[in-house]
């Protein structure tokens, strides 16, 4: 089997990686003092799905895999997001 | 590729570049085709001790009243008579078996990807069944619960749940090592021109397969989990009094074991669409929509889970959604029927044992399909849920299905495994023998379930007699 080598990301990007991560953390401590209602849950879960990606696509190197590998990574959350989607047919009309 | 002049050709056993003797050299092997073969010897081995459940219950339900056994071991046998048949039969049976015996060699590969992940997904395998008997013995009582575990009970009964519900956890790591191991193999390790489209059909159906492994299996793991911590911890998330939802912990289960019936069925597909061919001494027909017709039926198959639960309590809306969805598995699956009849038309046939199993298989999978829809439509699944008609759906889906694609299996590949050829005369006797008494085992069943004989009962009104005893008989 043929290797590829691993990409090794620059100091510059991780540091940048590691600042919005960071941000993002401060925005979703933020968040949570103003008052959204239902949308305080939609807020948070979208600022929290963000920040997975930002870990996902560098820190995990999935922007530097080919595309086999990332269209593998968006079945599995495509399916995961249907398991919970489709549980909410039941949850949301009952 | 092996065979230099030199050294002796290696026999099919050959375990290449070990050099451990005996029972070791079984055990410890990381090659394919031993590891196939002791899940093959293994899930035969579970298959007697599950079809001697299965013959308890039946005598107990000879007659009304009691019969052989006690209602709480009555309870006991048909759970374990479910643990075993599911998680340690179909499931591994020809995935786990002929899928590492025959796919790495339809690849042209050495092995599959992982071959140390492979022996290692056999031992969980065999952890999991050691654990699943040892809940016969340990603690207070073997399980009553039924296969499926269903929250409230499995979490206040005192037999030893959690023990069982630690095997099916161990068997689903198994599981998706198992299809890990098959999707990189596939992707990775297909000979040089072996492009996708050349792929053979059972190839195809254990991709499609290992791919609801590795994404469906995870949920029960963790339902598993979730169990084991209402009973330990009383967490209450399946509690109403706590907060918790009975239901949400049908949606957990359901999201794995519905498409796990086709991590069951698929493989048992690919094996009937390798045997008709060969038999009608013809191309397969339809071949790209019977490998789609695969994917399809992992993905569709997936999305369909809640139509086990019309009559929980779950909205009327997912009532609604879910059985249209359920009709949508029905395509797939007729594209594959509609193909494996086209492909025998005007072949020059001969009959065979292999061939034999495939054509049952047509017969009595067609037979669960259909009685599938019936209970896919919400209204009639209301008037037969919980009856016996679900018992035969599924084990003609199940047993009629996988069962004998599994034995259909075994008689194809067989002198390619041993190296020399069945007693065909047996052979055929045994198909026979089986294609009766299986029909006459379930067919009864569906009549007394439309009357309404409910499943699970230990005993019944002296109405449903007569279709028991038969059904005993077969």
């Amino acid at each position: 089997m043929e290797h590829k080598e691993h990409h090794i990301m620059s100091v510059k990007v991780a540091t940048a990686v590691l600042a919005a991560l960071l941000f993002l953390t401060f925005v979703t401590v933020a968040v949570s003092k103003v008052d959204l209602g239902y949308f305080n849950v939609v807020v948070a879960l979208l600022l929290a799905t963000t920040k997975s990606l930002f870990v996902v696509l560098f820190f995990m190197h999935l922007k530097y895999e080919n595309n086999t590998m990332k269209a593998f990574v968006f079945i599995c959350f495509l399916i995961l997001a249907i398991f919970i989607g489709f549980t909410f047919f039941d949850v949301a009309y009952r | 590729m092996q065979n230099q002049t030199s050294e002796p050709i290696p026999t099919f056993f050959e375990d290449s570049g070990s050099d451990r003797k005996g029972l070791a050299a079984w055990l410890l092997s990381t090659d394919h085709k031993r590891i196939g073969l002791m899940y093959l010897y293994m899930v035969l081995g579970m298959f007697i001790i599950g079809v001697c459940l299965g013959l308890a219950i039946r005598l107990e339900l000879f007659s009304p009243g009691k019969t052989i056994m006690e209602a709480q071991t009555y309870n006991a046998v048909f759970t374990l008579h479910g643990v075993i048949m599911i998680f340690l039969v179909v499931i591994p049976s020809i995935p786990a078996a002929f899928g590492n015996i025959i796919l790495p060699i339809q690849l042209g590969a050495e092995d599959v990807a992982f071959p140390r992940l492979n022996l290692f997904s056999f031992w969980l395998y065999l952890t999991g069944a050691a654990l699943a008997i040892i809940s016969l013995f340990a603690g207070d009582g073997p399980p009553d619960t039924g296969w499926t575990f269903y929250v409230p009970f499995s979490e206040f009964t005192t037999t030893n749940v959690n023990t069982a519900i630690s095997a099916v956890f161990i068997l689903g790591f198994s599981s998706i090592l198992t299809g890990l191991n098959f999707i990189t193999t596939i992707h990775r390790l297909r000979a040089p021109g072996l492009k996708w489209s050349k792929l053979t059909l059972f190839s195809w159906s254990l991709y499609a397969t290992a791919w609801i492994q590795v994404l469906a299996t995870p949920i029960i793991g963790i339902t598993a989990l979730l169990i084991i911590a209402e009973r330990v911890l009383g967490v209450g998330l399946f509690d109403p009094a706590k907060g918790g939802d009975p239901i949400l912990y049908q949606h957990l289960f359901w999201i794995y074991s519905h498409p796990a019936v086709y991590i069951m069925i698929l493989p048992a597909m690919g094996v009937v669409s390798e045997i008709i061919p060969v038999f009608a001494r013809k191309a397969i027909f339809g071949y790209k929509a019977i490998a789609f017709s695969s994917l399809m039926i992992a993905f569709a198959g997936s999305l369909v889970w809640a139509h086990h639960m019309f009559t929980s309590g779950m909205s009327d809306t997912a009532v609604l959604i879910f059985s249209l969805l359920t009709f949508i598995v029905a395509i797939p699956s007729a594209i594959k029927v509609f193909n494996w009849v086209a492909t025998l038309y005007k072949g020059s046939i001969f009959i065979e044992p292999p061939l034999l199993y495939a054509l049952g298989f047509i017969f009595l999978f067609s037979i669960g399909g259909m009685t599938g829809l019936i209970l896919g439509s919400a209204g009639t699944d209301v008037h037969v849920h919980d009856t016996y008609f679900v018992v035969s759906h599924f084990h003609y889906v199940v047993f009629g299905g996988t069962g004998f694609g599994l034995f259909g299996a075994m008689h194809y590949w067989f002198q390619k495994i041993y190296g020399r050829m069945y007693n065909k005369n047996v052979a055929t006797t045994a198909w026979a023998i089986l294609m009766i008494g299986f029909n006459m085992l379930y067919m009864p069943l569906f009549v007394i379930g439309m009357q309404g004989m409910p499943r699970r009962y230990y005993d019944y009104l002296p109405q449903y007699t007569t279709g028991h005893q038969i059904s005993t008989y077969g």
